[in-house]
């Protein structure tokens, strides 16, 4: 048996990959037509079985994610497309070259949650991947696997792509089901969570793609063999997007509890012209970021990364090398935050722009002594602590998440920082 | 006001009855507004969704405001150059610098003649082809201020009917965040995303 889940087809057949037909060929939708002859409740449990956690950013185990669906009535599967935390670029993938990997895993979750009714929200700027996600739910019509009697048996179920407009917030899955109810893309208040009052407040299951894609498999293997891949607490395979000053960037399926060394010098190549390593980001631009000393041997598990007090998130896994200027850095990123801030909670809102226009400072010469200071204060006036996970002033993580960067730099280069407002200029 | 074609339309009615609930078809209806200006979203464009929706024009107004791609004023052919993290590591300023440049544009700036905007845009999810840019929502990825430059200059100068994302690659890309696999013959046309079950430009 490969070592992979998600990533063989694609590897094997680049140039149809994304068809019905190679699909198909390689044993495609034979999970699904397994599925639809078991009990809804016995899908459930054989994911329950397999502990896969949610690949979207928080997580959460899918099993129980899926327990909490309130019985009775229509509900909705809603398909998280909406991949905008920098550095990621997995679910992408996944939608250009197997789309029919996702919509499987889509068809037997919705058969499963008793769903007849699915929406597919791609962000706006993933043309490309929504047109082929679009082009294989059109061919698995013509099939028959998807409509009014899936393959005879007499279940139906509908699947729409809806595109989003450009706004990162719209991945909080609360968001998400605003925006695709015509509103603004502002999370709402929990409880109630989705599960129990999601899309126009009927029981809703928000999953991301990557999470999906994986559900083919443990129907067709079973829960317990996927969770008898990698260690506890990080089980199956996952998908980790390599980026910055890495020699060789891309897309890697790998078994978790490698080492962060392992996965950056020996998947990744290591870095660029052979540079000196300076940090990492582990998961994604929300996550606190690592350094060699103390974290380049410890695992890449949810557990430790956990314990080290930081996240692999969406598993965007973001290289600096020992060039990297940190405050520009932590810039861009505070930046982003600011940009993508809904609005609705004052201490994001106001805290993500100010610490911005600090940085900007400090970046061009005007730092002033008291910035390191107020840097801190601002943070947290919106995280209280400054813990990781954090404790929330706001209604979702997206202003905690802005405080990432600053705690980094402070924790790690505090002596850079001060020396660049010290110097009273930049040293770029 | 403008009235919409008979097609755009009967599509933006089938539109509102695909969903559960009418106000859903907001998002795809802007996107056809936009599309029947050629490309930047109207006062006009707006009310006709709000009919069409049963809605007020200021309630759609709040939903379009909030959404950076719904844009008011733009070119033919829109340049996104991403300046996100791993962008930024890898010269994101500098490709933005160099695009903005070349038309002779502040970044956000439309060009006197109209063919061509450059924007800096938040992450894209091309993160491992940084530095990654979009023309129309289309990917060009592993991009250098000199191949900004001369996908400027070729947007200015040929003023292309459609952008093919494979073709541009070609043509002014470096390395991708992943194997693009096979092609997508689908050709974006104007500043919208080309994905064809909202009526925009291009697709189905």
């Amino acid at each position: 048996m490969s070592d992979l889940i998600l990533t063989t087809l694609m590897t094997e057949h680049p140039t149809d990959s994304h068809t019905l037909s190679r699909y198909e060929a390689a044993g495609g939708y034979a999970a699904l037509r397994a599925a639809l002859g078991m009990k809804p409740e016995e899908i459930v449990e054989q994911v329950k079985a397999s502990n896969l956690r949610g690949r979207g950013g928080a997580g959460f185990p899918t099993g129980v994610k899926w327990g909490f669906l309130a019985g009775g009535g229509e509900r909705y599967l809603v398909v998280n497309a909406d991949e905008s935390e920098p550095g990621t670029f997995k679910d992408r993938q996944l939608l250009e070259r197997d789309p029919h990997q996702v919509l499987e895993g889509i068809l037997i979750s919705a058969f499963a949650l008793g769903v007849h009714r699915v929406f597919v929200y791609v962000r706006g700027e993933y043309s490309r991947p929504a047109r082929r996600m679009q082009a294989a739910i059109d061919e698995a019509r013509g099939a028959g696997l998807v409509g009014d009697d899936v393959v005879g048996s007499g279940y139906g179920i509908e699947v729409s792509v809806h595109l989003g407009a450009g706004a990162y917030i719209c991945g909080e899955e609360t968001a998400l089901l605003n925006s695709l109810e015509g509103r603004r893309g502002e999370p709402r208040i929990k409880p109630p969570f989705p599960a129990v009052e999601g899309l126009y407040a009927l029981p809703t299951i928000v999953n991301n793609v990557e999470t999906l894609a994986n559900i083919p498999w443990i129907v067709t293997n079973g829960g317990a063999t996927y969770d008898s891949i990698g260690p506890e607490g990080s089980r199956g395979t996952r998908l980790f997007s390599l980026s910055g000053h890495v020699e060789r960037p891309g897309n890697y399926e790998i078994v978790m509890g490698m080492s962060w060394r392992e996965l950056i010098y020996d998947v990744g190549g290591g870095i660029r012209d052979g540079r000196d390593l300076k940090a990492w980001i582990p998961g994604g631009a929300s996550a606190p970021w690592f350094v060699p000393e103390p974290h380049l041997d410890t695992p890449v598990t949810n557990d430790d990364v956990g314990r080290l007090g930081s996240m692999l998130g969406s598993g965007a896994v973001v290289v600096m090398d020992e060039t990297t200027n940190v405050v520009a850095a932590a810039l861009s990123i505070v930046k982003f935050f600011a940009h993508e801030s809904c609005g609705q909670c004052t201490p994001c809102r106001e805290g993500t722009t100010w610490m911005e226009q600090i940085l900007e400072r400090i970046l061009h010469g005007g730092g002033r002594p008291t910035d390191l200071d107020l840097l801190l204060d601002i943070s947290d006036n919106i995280s209280p602590g400054l813990r990781w996970p954090p404790v929330m002033t706001t209604i979702c993580p997206l202003g905690p998440s802005a405080v990432s960067p600053i705690t980094s730099i402070m924790r790690h280069f505090r002596g850079e920082v001060e020396e660049m407002v010290m110097a009273g200029a930049a040293h770029v | 006001m403008r009235a919409w074609s008979d097609e755009t339309m009967e599509r933006a009615r089938s539109l509102v009855a695909s969903y559960p609930e009418a106000r859903s078809a907001v998002m795809p209806l802007l996107y056809l507004a936009m599309r029947e200006e050629g490309g930047s979203l109207s006062d006009d464009g707006m009310r006709v969704v709000a009919d069409l929706i049963g809605l007020t024009p200021v309630q759609v107004k709040a939903v379009a405001s909030f959404y950076t791609m719904y844009k008011r004023h733009v070119g033919r052919h829109l340049v996104s150059v991403c300046t996100s993290i791993s962008c930024h590591l890898l010269g994101a300023d500098e490709v933005l610098t160099a695009a903005a440049a070349e038309v002779g544009v502040p970044v956000g700036g439309t060009a006197a003649d109209g063919s061509v905007t450059v924007e800096g845009v938040e992450c894209i999810g091309a993160c491992g082809g940084a530095v990654a840019v979009q023309v129309d929502y289309e990917f060009v990825e592993g991009v250098t201020p000199d191949a900004a430059r001369s996908l400027c200059r070729w947007l200015i100068d040929e003023s292309p009917e459609t952008v093919h994302s494979d073709a541009m690659q070609e043509r002014f890309g470096g390395r991708t965040a992943f194997d693009w696999g096979s092609e997508d013959p689908t050709e974006a046309v104007g500043p919208m995303p080309a994905f064809g079950p909202y009526g925009t430009a291009g697709g189905a």
